[in-house]
């Protein structure tokens, strides 16, 4: 297969009729183009959606109180209630497989007035009592200072993280505000670091402007005494959240005489759900894509088929000749085989290449975007591993394309060979 | 060299069978220069074509240089034609998007000859028809004389024991045959075994043997005066 002698007689067949040649490889190479645009492009949309999740820990769950909607236990429906701090050791103590259980206290939200004070400075931010742990889930990157820790938490301390948004309006350009005090609600704390958010669902602008507190302090200075707002729980990496919502649910209910069957009492949402839907529908995506290209790509095929059954046709007097001369049916039909798998291999590779070229312009241009700019399209790429793929499928598919034509070429005997006009 | 005996070869077709030879009976000693004559529909191309493995006889027997020539598959055909014969084609039968020498160094590509030695192989046959400065040119570059020297070369590449031509002046004209047979009758002189098939007298008188086929049967065996080639020209 690697003789020199046999490659010189595939160039030259090849290159008789260089237009021929051309237009088959085409389909091939247009095939095996639409494929990997395809998978770039599915790629890039799932990027896109999923920078949308930022950081997150995306087998993370959320869940708060609201209303009880059966009576239970004496208890009336339409009762108020409030997760307790010792709901988290509870829930730690009788559902294993959780990473981090967070609970988070919240002052402002959407349209919150004024509540954070510097100087002559106000503005409306956010407010979380967090405990450290809570970075895991819902990452920030420390730009300056340090994060909450649990010295902050067991002491109380009237501490704060602030977001670039935060400092920001607080203070004025190049101040430092580290070792600063800002006002929460007429408490004031002091700033001991600064963080920035990566995107988050088109909440960037937002995402910067949160303030972070201990979680003991917030309750100690905003009058929460022991309730708890909601929590952001996350498994171990090998379990399932979805799995160990109903377990967790059902603790708490225990806890506060909620009414087994009653599901709207504890609200919650499921990252890890939405994540597995997301990604289930980009599964599907990569197979529509997969399934499109490769039917393009037959379609290459079945005419690189067609055209090496007339070359065949044509060549028919040659090969009556080589034959006479001594060559052998394998000679012949390997002949034939190498040069439909040579052709598919180079159209195909071509086709990958200026993909790979379009792909490159298209990460051009969507790296000049703002990064502000929230799109749904991001990064589109192949891997490796696709074109690995699309090799593999070239060469079965070229060995495919000249299966018949090869046998078509030695079926003819020699002397009808030569007859032939 | 060549040994046939009763050799029995029938088409089919349709639902008609037609009985091309009839009980051949010939041999062709080394060295000959054989013609074989007849009009056209007597059998003479079958011959050829058994006699050179594109087509095997329905019954008889075929020894080429004692070896026994039957049932064999389209691989040991290949082999012996390779390295057993040359074929000399009415219509040169080159391949034309190969220039000459590559034409004539085919065989010896299938012998997997080393392309150095095949190149220099090639082209001591191409000087030996005197063509050896066209040995870049491609077939449609060529005259007529001038590809039928080429597939003589061609032919001669591989040093078959036996050459066989199939009407090879039959496109030619007369002043061109005759340089063709000056040439066969040259190579005839070293020694080469050489059947032509033809049905031009003059060309069959410059053999040293005709051989007269008739629907099928040898009409007519015996040896001529060989008419020189270069008397003519």
């Amino acid at each position: 297969m690697f003789n020199r002698d046999r490659w010189n007689e595939i160039i030259e067949a090849l290159t008789a009729n260089w237009f021929r040649t051309l237009l088959t490889a085409f389909g091939v190479f247009w095939g095996i183009f639409i494929l990997v645009i395809l998978l770039a492009a599915g790629k890039g949309l799932e990027n896109g959606v999923k920078k949308g999740f930022g950081d997150i820990a995306t087998n993370t769950m959320f869940m708060w109180t609201q209303v009880a909607s059966k009576p239970y236990k004496g208890l009336p429906k339409g009762r108020r209630f409030n997760f307790k701090i010792r709901d988290v050791a509870a829930i730690r103590e009788k559902v294993p497989g959780l990473l981090y259980i967070s609970p988070r206290n919240q002052l402002g939200g959407f349209g919150g007035t004024n509540n954070v004070v510097r100087g002559l400075n106000t503005g409306a931010f956010n407010i979380y009592g967090d405990y450290p742990e809570i970075i895991n889930q819902d990452p920030i990157t420390i730009t300056s200072g340090r994060f909450i820790n649990y010295g902050d938490i067991d002491e109380n301390r009237k501490v704060a993280v602030i977001g670039e948004g935060v400092k920001k309006e607080l203070f004025k350009f190049g101040e430092e505000p580290i070792g600063e005090y800002i006002k929460i609600q007429g408490v004031s704390f002091m700033v001991i670091g600064t963080y920035v958010k990566k995107s988050n669902n088109g909440d960037r602008e937002r995402g910067q402007k949160e303030i972070f507190v201990p979680f003991t302090s917030f309750s100690q200075a905003f009058n929460r005494a022991d309730n708890v707002g909601w929590m952001a729980i996350t498994a171990e990496d090998n379990n399932s959240i979805t799995k160990l919502k109903k377990d967790i649910i059902n603790v708490v209910k225990t806890n506060h005489t909620i009414h087994p069957e009653d599901n709207r009492a504890i609200g919650n949402f499921d990252l890890y759900e939405e994540f597995s839907k997301i990604n289930g529908l980009f599964i599907a995506l990569k197979g529509v894509a997969y399934f499109v290209g490769i039917l393009v790509l037959l379609s290459g095929i079945i005419g690189i088929s067609n055209i090496m059954l007339i070359v065949v046709k044509e060549r028919t007097k040659e090969i009556g000749i080589r034959r006479a001369l001594g060559a052998s049916p394998w000679s012949i039909r390997g002949q034939i085989l190498l040069e439909s798998i040579f052709l598919t291999i180079i159209s195909g590779m071509t086709g990958i290449a200026v993909s790979t070229g379009v792909l490159y312009l298209v990460n051009k241009i969507l790296e000049g975007i703002p990064e502000s700019e929230e799109t749904m399209f991001a990064n589109p790429s192949v891997d490796l591993t696709v074109v690995f793929v699309a090799l593999l499928i070239l060469i079965s598919s070229g060995l495919l394309a000249g299966l018949i034509p090869a046998q078509v070429a030695i079926k003819t005997k020699p002397i009808d060979a030569l007859r032939a006009d | 060299m060549i040994e046939i005996k009763d050799l029995h070869k029938s088409y089919q077709m349709g639902s008609n069978s037609l009985h091309v030879l009839k009980g051949i009976n010939f041999s062709v000693k080394e060295g000959e220069l054989v013609a074989i004559m007849g009009s056209s529909g007597s059998g003479k191309s079958t011959l050829l074509n058994i006699l050179g493995m594109l087509d095997e006889a329905d019954s008889g027997s075929y020894f080429l240089d004692n070896l026994p020539i039957k049932n064999l598959n389209e691989k040991i055909a290949a082999r012996y034609r390779n390295k057993f014969l040359g074929f000399i084609f009415q219509s040169f039968n080159l391949i034309n998007y190969k220039n000459a020498l590559d034409n004539v160094a085919m065989p010896l590509y299938y012998q997997g000859i080393k392309r150095k030695e095949r190149t220099d192989k090639a082209l001591h046959y191409l000087e030996k028809v005197g063509l050896a400065d066209w040995a870049t040119h491609l077939p449609n570059e060529l005259s007529g004389g001038q590809k039928q020297r080429v597939a003589i070369a061609r032919a001669l590449a591989s040093e078959p024991k036996v050459l066989l031509a199939d009407e090879p002046t039959g496109a030619l004209d007369t002043k061109t045959s005759y340089e063709v047979l000056e040439l066969i009758q040259g190579i005839n002189d070293e020694g080469k075994t050489i059947l032509i098939v033809t049905h031009e007298e003059d060309i069959a008188h410059m053999t040293k043997r005709i051989v007269n086929l008739k629907d099928g049967i040898i009409i007519n065996d015996g040896t001529v005066k060989q008419v020189r080639a270069n008397s003519y020209v």
